[in-house]
């Protein structure tokens, strides 16, 4: 079952006085439980693609359906809506609130989803631990090591049970020992929940991780590889 | 969780969020303590206007004010007394006069006054001259010919207690009268021009200068509650003949003083907003800087998937702590100096003449109302929410893409 289907993606914008076409009719189709790699040099457009299939930016053409939402037919507040239930982010960096504790960033996305207080609380520290983080609830992002902290927002991302997560860049700022645990980590979370995760990255490391890799050049596909299992 | 960020997030910049603070406190002192003290010196004017034998309702003659003389005297005046002893409060006073004018000279002096007869009982509780006695006695109730003659009078007219004073003036009948008084005491008015006005004889006495037996120039009413002038002076008119007779309150009979009590009403309101214009700026600045500091922050929550209002609600609950933190000390501030001045006032000595020109005395008492404190709180808290608005509806406007490239 496909979980995105992207087709023919055309996306511009002006950069000064310039105009960048970042992607120039991009199709894609993701299944369910897929751990891929949208992988490219700078200015490929990896992660115009990802903020378009998050709902975060919109196409200037070309269709794009998510757990069987067009986009073309929603609204900003529906899109707000699909992105909070269904749609998990891990960013490269400012990932989490800086005023809050771990468990409280864990939270927050589900107290935006009306989740009572009690679930609430024992969902995050479940969470955490199965992110490697126990012990560590309390702590505020800066209390954390940078790898600790893209755990914690792997753990806001996948802890509704959303149907895809999206991670640009995730491991940039982390060195590759912190990167490597921190993938391991998503994997298992993509074996044993079954979370689709969607990278950005021209991280080589992230590359042998994903079981897919989709190489964009100028915003278009290069080489679409999927490894044997 | 949300008051919980939002108390947390007003405090990531402490030194920024104790400046808007101390200006949220300052405007808020000001406006309290300033506005009591202007409060204090718009009752003391009120007061004093209403001492010098106004009161609150005054009952004539219907055309006694145009023509303040004895033949406009209220000569049925059981009628009217019968109907304030059975429909006034216990709380509410009252007392008669003759008011007339009169020539008073001694043997070096002479000058036109007004004569007040009066019950001596009765008039001290509703009128200045209870508690204006300076030098020598109050008038006793039978005493026909003593006299009460304010300080500068006594001062022009070079005499003293116990002197002989001639009272002239024109009887019913048309004829002039004249009786020698005995000054018995002195008494301090605010103003100058009151004790070289007024000249305060006993009821016997007038009427014994005025050859009468009955008839009496007004009726003078002091009712301590306020809210309640307007009320009884409707249930009097309603029930005196209009024909005969005419029932005024305070603001009719001071039409200046009355004009003045709303202007100053208005002033406070835009002396309010004016403090708070200079408030407002600061709080919006700080709130747009607190907003472009965490743009990054606000793109990662609208990605995240909250709604815009949701933004604006965040925002404005920091505003709201921020404000409620500043109104709260403020207060608390503003009520602690006017506490601390309750008991002595503020002498307005060097501002003496001046004050009294306006009518008002050298010391000003701070008064401060449910109404003023209500009015300055809600000028501050609304205001300030709404100037929250703009930096609230400028973070909402932040989308993920734009915050990402920050």
């Amino acid at each position: 079952m496909n979980i995105v289907n992207a087709q023919n993606i055309k996306k511009s914008y002006f950069q000064g006085k310039m105009q960048v076409h970042a992607l120039r009719g991009m199709s894609v189709l993701v299944d369910q439980s897929e751990f891929m790699a949208l992988a490219g040099p700078s200015g490929s457009g990896k992660t115009t693609m990802l903020n378009i299939i998050g709902g975060i930016d919109s196409p200037d053409s070309g269709t794009i359906v998510v757990d069987n939402n067009d986009y073309a037919d929603m609204k900003q507040s529906q899109l707000a809506d699909l992105r909070l239930k269904k749609i998990g982010f891990v960013f490269q960096a400012y990932n989490l609130i800086p005023v809050l504790s771990a468990q409280e960033n864990v939270e927050y996305i589900m107290l935006l989803q009306g989740v009572a207080a009690s679930e609430r609380k024992e969902k995050a520290i479940a969470i955490l631990d199965d992110v490697g983080l126990e012990g560590k609830y309390n702590r505020r992002p800066s209390e954390l090591s940078g790898g600790q902290q893209q755990r914690v927002a792997v753990a806001r991302a996948i802890v509704s049970n959303p149907a895809i997560v999206l991670a640009d860049e995730p491991t940039a700022n982390l060195d590759s020992k912190t990167g490597e645990s921190l993938l391991d980590m998503m994997k298992k979370m993509n074996q044993e929940k079954n979370v689709t995760f969607i990278f950005s990255t021209h991280d080589n490391m992230v590359m042998d991780y994903a079981k897919r890799i989709v190489k964009l050049k100028d915003g278009q596909i290069e080489e679409d590889i999927v490894k044997e299992k | 969780m949300y008051f919980e960020l939002a108390w947390r997030n007003i405090w990531r910049n402490s030194r920024r969020t104790l400046v808007i603070i101390t200006a949220v406190v300052i405007g808020v002192w000001s406006m309290v303590f300033l506005g009591a003290f202007s409060r204090g010196m718009l009752n003391n004017m009120l007061e004093n206007g209403k001492s010098v034998l106004i009161g609150d309702i005054q009952i004539h003659h219907k055309n006694y004010r145009e023509d303040p003389s004895i033949d406009k005297s209220m000569e049925q005046a059981e009628i009217i007394r019968h109907l304030l002893k059975n429909n006034l409060s216990k709380n509410t006073l009252w007392t008669e006069r003759i008011k007339v004018s009169a020539y008073v000279s001694n043997a070096r002096h002479s000058t036109g006054v007004t004569l007040v007869g009066i019950d001596p009982v009765k008039e001290k509780e509703i009128s200045f001259l209870g508690k204006s006695i300076v030098n020598g006695n109050y008038l006793e109730p039978n005493d026909k010919r003593g006299v009460l003659v304010g300080k500068a009078l006594l001062e022009k007219f070079d005499t003293k207690i116990g002197k002989k004073l001639i009272l002239m003036t024109r009887s019913k009948s048309g004829k002039v009268v004249s009786k020698a008084f005995r000054i018995r005491g002195v008494f301090k008015a605010q103003m100058e021009s009151t004790e070289k006005s007024y000249l305060f004889i006993t009821m016997h006495g007038a009427r014994n200068l005025l050859n009468i037996e009955e008839g009496i120039s007004e009726i003078s009413i002091k009712i301590f509650d306020d809210q309640n002038v307007d009320i009884v002076a409707k249930m009097l008119k309603n029930n005196i003949d209009e024909k005969l007779y005419s029932v005024e309150t305070w603001k009719d009979l001071l039409p200046m003083l009355e004009a003045y009590v709303r202007i100053f009403d208005g002033f406070m309101y835009i002396w309010y907003v004016v403090v708070f214009i200079a408030m407002g700026f600061g709080i919006v600045n700080t709130s747009l800087m607190a907003v472009f500091e965490r743009v990054r922050e606000f793109g990662l929550l609208r990605a995240l998937g909250m709604k815009p209002w949701r933004v604006i609600a965040s925002v404005l609950t920091e505003s709201t702590f921020t404000l409620t933190v500043g109104i709260v000390a403020g207060n608390c501030l503003g009520i602690i100096s006017v506490f601390l001045l309750k008991e002595n006032g503020l002498d307005l000595a060097l501002f003496g003449k001046g004050a009294e020109f306006f009518g008002m005395s050298r010391i000003i008492y701070p008064v401060l109302t449910l109404t003023d404190v209500i009015s300055v709180n809600s000028v501050i808290f609304f205001l300030g929410i709404i100037v929250s608005l703009y930096p609230a509806i400028r973070a909402a406007q932040i989308t993920p893409v734009e915050a990402m490239r920050e």
